[in-house]
């Protein structure tokens, strides 16, 4: 008989180099922790990696129901890793609502870890199972090893006294310790972890610990019934450097406070609680040794305000929130554009409209970002591919806010903003510095400032009030460009409207060329993508190339305005493929540019892609 | 306000070159001439000065103020009033707004202004009328107010703009009238206070509202219908004739009364000192319905509490101490591992 880990890849559609395992249980099972440290003592093994938190808006949804269930899957292997992966090889199932709604996701022939602890009447019940199917045979098509998880873990943790209900919170720790046996992982860093973490509750972090080694011992000497041997998954090639685990939030976090040092500005954020964004608030709001100011608004548009008050001081403002706080800080968008100042707004999508699916991922404010607001109002839009992405992105944001005076929306999504991966630690002091040096000229005498000036990329000065001798009046009123006063005139706004327009298209000049990601531009297909589609596009194109097909890569960082290439490089290629977590945002733009016929390929399920998904349209799409 | 050295500077020295656009008559003339009479009085530095507005005829009131100035959108200069403070506390914030902007569609920020007590003076003119978008009734209009959107009379009730501070968290409210000299002194005790100071303007609109506050702005029945708020000093009107106190006869209730002094003998009288941080007497100046009582003005409260920004700031020195702001070592906390030279090939 073959080894259970042979078994696992056997039969396989992803490389045997990589496995996808994913944890399903009960939202209050800690499912996202179990998953959260096998992703560090992966990270640590040296594996790359790719991480999709799955769980329901309902914080504690009632015990047991299928809408209740939490899941955390991770791809890990020992080549680069893009994705989350497709179809999990190993299926962690705490309870029968778990196994329900994710058992059909996994591979045929993949392996089923139940608690059959979990399997009584109740929970069966709740799931909507008439038999158990641990015992009914229903699941033959795959392995299944059903243990009572939690009998097994109230025995380990019963010297420590705990009450039932904090002895059954350790059973996420002896699901994480039977994992981590299987796929020879080291137990110290978890160990280590769960002591920091219950420093002041000795007895917890020792039950957990006991949780942890009782079912990594039972992996190790249990006979289980066949052969079922850990399998080591070697290190990925990498390059070489100090790495860490990072989620789009911290990335991003990072990635501000790194933008503000560059400017040489005070950070202030403005932020009101919304899901997925939240992170990123929580995150700043410990670094206030590093001069960042955070601020929680009484509600989005304040948050906005504030920082816009702040940018007007001369600080560098930034909010953030996901799409419905976003359509709030429309007007204040506006504003934004029209005084002309420096302001990086944060979008971190997620399922809409309205509220949408709040904890599910989609980018579908493309529109919302580049044409979402009253007039005519442009806007610098960045979108960031990964978590580790995410950081030289805020950079970026930064930059061009500074430099431009101007707002920029950096779009990220749900699945970035939670999603781990490996992070080749930048140097910060290798970024190149964009000192802001605000203006302090006091004009001659007899002469006035004019706030409207411009320099050479039209962008105004930037002064700080408190200045001496620079007095003036800024406002969401149209203003003259000769003087900054008041003015209604048509001439007036027309040329007004028009520099703002100019100012914003000028920061092509001032970003890289678009460069193609995959392929010389000489295939027949190109897919255009952006944001968190990059790792399924990837994998799917690279693929495709292997088996052949004339096809290529492109992915967007810049969505407003777009390189300056983009339109040449576009008509090189037969074919266009935009896919897209939306009904065909990027791809409608494209089409107004360039006039090139962009096909959409669209998904908005609440789930990234698949590879296999892009691949079939890869196929049918060079086929048609 | 803040604490810097006090600068000289005449009453045009506030003066912009720009053309006022109020209409002519309009209240507003004499309390933009009212705060540029005291700026000087204050000590105030022009350049260190910011005037922020929302939206409305009211919210125009920067572009004639020497001073920087931000004219933002409806409703919204508290939020950015807020953030201009934070980000430099050394400025001193003016926050000039209407009935409409900064009690219907700005209400919300109005309140978390005032409870977290941002350091800046709130002006809000109060017309009880929209203006600027010709004549609509707004959250301070009488009930049975006719407008072009009520032709039939308004049916809500009005909300009182100093009952709402107060009820908000205010330590500082006044009121005051447009046209009244007393104005000055109002705005430099709200400057004066450290904190979020908040004052009702009443505010004559000639043209869509006119004489709304007749009944009390009337100089000629002034002394009857007004009732000055002094801090220590008794509770009198009618030239020193009557004065407020608590109904004795009924003393289950509490619940102010009009008590006619004679010979000045107040105390016998049992008229009450006004006590400026008297949360409760506060309450109780602002909710007198007019006509059975004056009409309270001046000072009505001022018992300072550190201002948002101080605390804020504190905070900030105290959770940073002994922290490096290192960005490098921020970046490579937590649990690392090093691939080296000779891994795998890629």
């Amino acid at each position: 008989m073959a080894s259970a880990a042979e078994t696992i890849k056997d039969n396989s559609p992803e490389d045997a180099a990589s496995v996808v395992v994913r944890f399903a249980g009960d939202s209050g099972d800690g499912m996202q922790l179990t998953g959260g440290q096998f992703t560090l003592s992966t990270a640590l093994a040296g594996n790359d990696l790719a991480t999709f938190p799955d769980f329901p808006a309902e914080i504690r949804a009632p015990q047991g129901t299928l809408f209740g269930v939490s899941a955390f899957q991770i791809h890990f292997g020992s080549r680069a890793i893009r994705t989350a992966g497709d179809e999990p090889d190993v299926l962690v199932a705490m309870n029968p609502a778990a196994l329900k709604t994710n058992v059909d996701d996994l591979r045929n022939g993949g392996l089923i870890i139940a608690d059959s602890g979990a399997f009584g009447e109740r929970n069966l019940s709740k799931a909507g199972y008439i038999e158990n199917p641990l015992e009914d045979g229903s699941l033959a098509k795959w392995q299944l090893l059903s243990l009572d998880m939690t009998e097994m873990t109230l025995e380990a943790v019963k010297p420590f006294g705990l009450g039932n209900k904090e002895a059954l919170r350790c059973k996420n720790m002896w699901t994480l310790g039977l994992t981590l046996w299987m796929f020879d992982r080291k137990r110290k860093p978890i160990i280590d972890w769960l002591n920091a973490k219950f420093a002041k509750k000795p007895e917890i972090a020792e039950a957990n610990i006991a949780a942890l080694n009782a079912g990594h011992a039972y992996g190790e000497t249990a006979e289980l019934g066949y052969a079922f041997q850990p399998r080591h998954v070697d290190a990925a090639p990498a390059e070489p450097g100090l790495y860490r685990t990072v989620t789009g939030a911290e990335a991003i976090s990072l990635g501000l406070l790194a933008g503000a040092k560059l400017a040489d500005l005070p950070m202030f954020f403005g932020g009101y609680p919304i899901t997925p964004a939240s992170a990123i608030l929580h995150h700043l709001s410990r670094l206030k040794q590093f001069g960042v100011t955070t601020f929680q608004a009484e509600d989005e548009i304040a948050a906005i305000g504030a920082a816009i008050g702040a940018s007007y001081a001369g600080s560098l403002g930034v909010t953030s929130s996901s799409g419905p706080g976003i359509a709030l800080k429309g007007e204040a968008m506006g504003l934004a554009i029209m005084t002309e100042l420096p302001l990086v707004i944060v979008n971190s999508q997620r399922g809409g409209p309205s509220t949408g699916l709040p904890t599910k991922t989609e980018q579908s404010d493309l529109y919302q970002a580049v044409y979402g607001r009253n007039g005519d109002a442009p806007m610098p839009v960045l979108a960031v591919r990964s978590p580790s992405d995410a950081f030289d992105c805020a950079i970026e944001a930064c930059r061009i806010a500074t430099r431009f005076m101007t707002p920029v929306m950096l779009l990220t999504d749900g699945y970035i903003a939670n999603a781990a991966e490996p992070w080749k630690m930048p140097d910060v002091n290798a970024f190149k510095p964009f000192p802001v040096k605000h203006y302090e000229e006091v004009p001659a005498e007899g002469e006035h400032f004019n706030p409207y000036s411009r320099d050479e990329k039209l962008a105004r000065p930037w002064v700080r009030p408190g200045t001496p001798g620079l007095m003036h009046r800024i406002g969401g009123i149209e203003k003259a460009s000769n003087s900054g006063n008041i003015d209604y005139s048509p001439e007036n706004h027309q040329e007004m409207t028009d520099i703002r327009a100019q100012k914003i298209l000028n920061v092509a000049d001032d970003i890289p060329e678009q460069e193609i990601d995959l392929g010389d531009g000489s295939e027949t297909l190109a897919v255009v993508g952006w944001g968190s589609t990059y790792g399924p596009i990837h994998q799917a194109v690279t693929r495709a190339r292997h088996r052949g097909q004339s096809v290529a890569q492109i992915h967007l960082r810049h969505i407003w305005p777009l390189p300056r290439n983009l339109g040449d490089l576009l008509r090189g290629f037969d074919k266009i493929l935009v896919p897209e977590m939306n009904k065909g945002q990027l791809k409608t733009v494209l089409r107004d540019q360039y006039l090139v016929d962009a096909k959409p390929l669209n998904k908005v399920s609440g789930q990234p892609f698949r590879i296999s998904e892009i691949e079939a349209a890869i196929t049918e799409h060079l086929d048609g | 306000m803040n604490d810097m050295t006090p600068v000289k500077t005449t009453l045009k020295d506030w003066v912009t070159d720009q053309e006022v656009r109020w209409c002519p008559g309009c209240g507003d003339y004499a309390i933009l001439k009212a705060v540029q009479r005291t700026m000087p009085d204050l000590g105030a530095d022009p350049a260190n000065t910011v005037f922020v507005s929302g939206i409305g005829c009211s919210s125009r009131f920067p572009y004639y103020m020497e001073t920087y100035g931000f004219h933002t959108i409806h409703g919204r200069a508290p939020t950015i009033a807020t953030g201009l403070k934070l980000a430099n506390p050394e400025l001193d914030v003016w926050l000039v707004t209407g009935d409409g902007d900064g009690l219907s569609i700005g209400g919300n920020h109005m309140l978390h202004l005032l409870r977290r007590n941002v350091d800046c003076q709130v002006l809000l003119f109060n017309n009880e009328i929209y203006g600027l978008t010709k004549g609509q009734y707004s959250p301070t209009s009488r009930t049975g107010t006719s407008s072009p959107s009520t032709p039939f009379g308004s049916v809500d009730r009005p909300v009182n703009p100093c009952a709402f501070a107060l009820g908000s968290g205010a330590r500082f409210v006044a009121r005051g009238i447009d046209v009244n000299k007393n104005l000055s002194n109002t705005f430099k005790a709200a400057y004066n206070h450290k904190g979020t100071a908040f004052i009702e303007i009443f505010q004559n609109c000639i043209v869509y509202n006119e004489d709304v506050f007749a009944d009390f702005t009337n100089k000629k029945t002034a002394a009857e219908t007004q009732i000055w708020l002094e801090h220590g000093e008794p509770l009198l009107f009618a030239n020193g004739t009557k004065g407020l106190a608590l109904d004795r006869e009924h003393p289950e209730h509490l619940k102010p009364i009009v008590v006619d002094v004679v010979d000045g003998d107040w105390q016998a009288a049992g008229v009450l000192r006004h006590d400026q941080t008297n949360h409760a007497l506060a309450y109780m100046l602002v909710e007198m319905p007019f006509g059975e009582y004056p009409m309270a003005l001046g000072t009505v409260y001022d018992d300072p509490r550190p201002t948002f920004n101080q605390v804020l700031t504190k905070q900030r020195e105290e959770v940073s101490a002994g922290k490096p702001a290192d960005l490098q070592a921020l970046i490579e906390h937590g649990q690392t591992w090093t691939v080296e030279e000779d891994g795998p090939e890629l």
